[in-house]
């Protein structure tokens, strides 16, 4: 069973491709985007992706906007920023808008794995509480 | 001031001789003026005082002369009273009236004689021998018989020196009696001689034909014209004197003070020259020029002096503005690199990270243990050349920036501007890639070169395109940079399909420190330099917009010629006056 099913999106293909086989090893189902657009409607095929790995500069749809739609669209799924040095202020802006942290590019693949191993923890626990939430409704209805 | 000085240009030296010849006319002007009034007043009031004062003198000594005639008249008066003309021809009677005479009233009478109506001196006594002289033909003979009393001119008479008559007629017994007395012409002459002023102030009388009755002190020969105008104005217009100012017979101007004397038949001339009479004047004139001159050699100095050191103090503060001027733009450049760098740090982020990527993907694989079969070397060859291509990567950016970086001196040199478009072009090609702007270059291939600063103008193009993809940064679009000749100039827009610059802004987006970014973000320098910069090579920069539509900069460089250099010089220094 893998740690978690990811996501990786940026417009660099040859950065996507050799991340995707680090993390492939490290037992991370990867999924890969090259575009914003791209990423939106791979999320909305296939639910199983639990954790964006979300680049913040990005031609056509930005990091940002990216992230928005995702909140929107499929809000349990849980997204970690990259980004350069000189776009912090766009992460911290991410982290408002409602992704699950931020990490400096290019990033120590140990931190990497910790931090997607956390998202989906926690996307875990949140799908855990809805499915608890919805076993109660049903009893409750039942009752 | 020191002379290591170098030249100024020909802008100053147009400068400090304007300067000089204000001050000059603003200086001379007033001390002209005061001077002049000052001058012309002095003189006519001391004309004024002159002539009064020789007016008044030559009125005395007219009255002096006048005095002294009749004076002599009344006491040959007095003698023909008391002579007895029945014992008149015996010898030692005349005698004695003559010494009586002389020693009553000097020795002014020169000899006395008793003349009958024929004409025939009957009595005479005196240095001379004129006893029984015959004066019947003699001009005061005729006149003398005529009337009570006479006076005559002076002539030489019988005896050979000059001499004049007072003759007395007597009537006695039915016949007419002339008692005839010689007056010294020394003594006479005494009254008129010891009218001297100054070197050349001498006085003389003259008779109705011009002759003189005096000895001048200096020989000439009047005019009689003159002269007789004299009595003429005299005895028609009833003053006593007359002063005139005229060019006497040796081309002097000299003045003549003049009064009928002798009941108008007598004309004495006080002559003086006017230089010799005006000579306090003439002082005055002098110290006046000397002053005049003194004072503008020192003028002039001054104002030479300092309109040189005030130009040089301007040219200095202007080259201390056109030092600051090109810090500015070296701040302004600095400020638009550091918005580069934003970018370019992103551009290179990327292929480090690869390359970090892919150096640890081969750490994994050497940590399972691989390079055992034909797969993994596959692997790790294809992940070396990765490495391999993201490098030259990151080295083409770095060449990018170290060939903008290595421009910065701000020389002049001639170099065709499409490279420089380019080039500018590529360094900003990332950053429009993610401000989703497509960047285009539409340029005329084979330029005319100019002449300008490389750094100088890859600033202006540099902030332009920074400023059209900050103004795009949201909405994406096209910016399209083209370059073209156009009527000796080359014509470079610089257009965008942004939101375009509101009309209440766009008359000051040149102005310096105007800006509408957030405080922090923008210095409000960039369009300002911009303008500085291409004013500076004596184009033009102009800016078109409409809201929504998008803004289209307009600059134009005039192309490379042999004056080109002199027009900038030209420029610079209009700037400066600015």
């Amino acid at each position: 069973m893998a740690i978690a099913t990811i996501m990786l999106v940026d417009d660099e293909v040859p950065f996507v491709e050799a991340m995707t086989k680090r993390l492939t090893r490290r037992d991370l189902e990867v999924g890969t985007a090259f575009s914003g657009k791209d990423a939106l409607e791979k999320l909305l095929a296939d639910s199983k992706t639990e954790v964006v790995i979300l680049d913040v500069k990005m031609p056509g749809m930005d990091g940002i906007e990216t992230l928005q739609a995702i909140k929107r669209q499929v809000p349990l799924v849980e997204v970690i920023m990259l980004t350069g040095h000189a776009t912090v202020e766009s992460a911290i802006e991410g982290m408002k808008l409602g992704a699950f942290d931020y990490l400096m590019k290019p990033c120590d693949m140990d931190h990497l794995i910790a931090k997607v191993t956390e998202a989906a923890a926690r996307k875990r626990q949140h799908e855990e509480k809805i499915i608890n939430a919805r076993i109660k409704e049903i009893t409750a209805r039942r009752a | 001031m020191n002379r290591n000085l170098p030249p100024l240009s020909p802008y100053y030296r147009s400068l400090t001789r304007n300067m000089v010849l204000l001050v000059m006319v603003i200086s001379f002007t007033p001390m002209v003026l005061v001077t002049g009034i000052i001058l012309d007043q002095f003189s006519s009031s001391h004309h004024e005082k002159v002539f009064a004062h020789l007016g008044e003198l030559v009125l005395k000594h007219k009255q002096n002369i006048d005095s002294f005639l009749d004076e002599k008249v009344q006491n040959i008066r007095f003698l023909a009273d008391s002579i007895d003309f029945d014992r008149i021809s015996q010898p030692g009677i005349i005698a004695e009236d003559l010494s009586r005479l002389q020693s009553a009233y000097g020795t002014v009478f020169v000899d006395l004689g008793v003349v009958n109506e024929q004409g025939q001196q009957v009595a005479y006594a005196g240095p001379f021998n004129l006893e029984n002289a015959i004066y019947a033909d003699a001009d005061w003979f005729k006149k003398a018989i005529q009337s009570n009393y006479f006076t005559s001119d002076v002539f030489l008479g019988l005896r050979g020196s000059p001499h004049f008559i007072i003759a007395v007629r007597k009537t006695w017994q039915g016949q007419k009696w002339i008692i005839r007395a010689t007056i010294d012409f020394l003594s006479f002459n005494r009254l008129v001689e010891k009218v001297r002023i100054g070197e050349t102030g001498f006085a003389y009388i003259l008779n109705r034909e011009g002759q003189f009755q005096t000895k001048p002190i200096f020989d000439f020969t009047p005019t009689l014209d003159i002269y007789s105008r004299y009595f003429a104005t005299l005895s028609r217009m009833g003053k006593e004197v007359e002063i005139q100012e005229r060019l006497d017979g040796a081309g002097v101007k000299s003045l003549y003070v003049s009064a009928l004397l002798k009941g108008g038949d007598w004309l004495l001339v006080y002559k003086q020259a006017s230089s010799d009479a005006f000579s306090d004047l003439h002082n005055a004139q002098i110290i006046a020029l000397v002053f005049f001159v003194l004072g503008g050699i020192a003028i002039v100095a001054m104002a030479v002096w300092m309109s040189g050191r005030m130009v040089r103090r301007i040219a200095t503060s202007d080259k201390e503005k056109e030092i600051m001027n090109e810090q500015v733009i070296e701040t302004g450049k600095l400020a638009s690199v550091g918005e580069l760098a934003a970018g370019i740090a992103h551009e290179i982020n990327n292929p480090v990270a690869i390359m970090v990527e892919e150096a640890g993907w081969l750490q994994d694989l050497m940590e399972d243990g691989a390079y055992k079969n034909e797969a993994d070397i596959k692997e790790f060859e294809r992940a070396l050349n990765q490495i391999r291509t993201q490098g030259k990567r990151c080295k083409e950016i770095t060449h990018k920036l170290l060939s903008f970086a290595r421009k910065t001196d701000s020389r002049i040199e001639d170099f065709e501007i499409g490279h420089l478009i380019e080039e500018v072009v590529a360094l900003s090609a990332q950053r429009a890639k993610y401000s989703n702007v497509e960047l285009t270059t539409r340029l005329e291939p084979k330029l005319p070169a100019i002449s300008a600063s490389h750094s100088e103008l890859q600033q202006v193009f540099l902030n332009l395109i920074n400023n059209a993809l900050d103004a795009m940064d949201k909405t994406g679009g096209t910016l399209e940079i083209s370059a073209r000749q156009e009527e000796g100039q080359i014509l470079i827009g610089v257009a965008d399909n942004g939101p375009g610059i509101p009309k209440a802004n766009l008359a000051r987006i040149f102005d310096p420190f105007f800006t509408t970014k957030p405080v922090g973000s923008g210095t409000g320098l960039g369009l300002s330099i911009c303008y500085g910069i291409i004013q500076k090579m004596g184009g033009t920069i102009a800016v078109k917009s409409a809201l929504d539509v998008g803004t289209t900069f307009e600059i134009r460089i005039p192309v490379k010629t042999d004056d080109t250099v002199e027009n900038r010089t030209v420029v610079s220094a209009s700037d400066t006056c600015n």
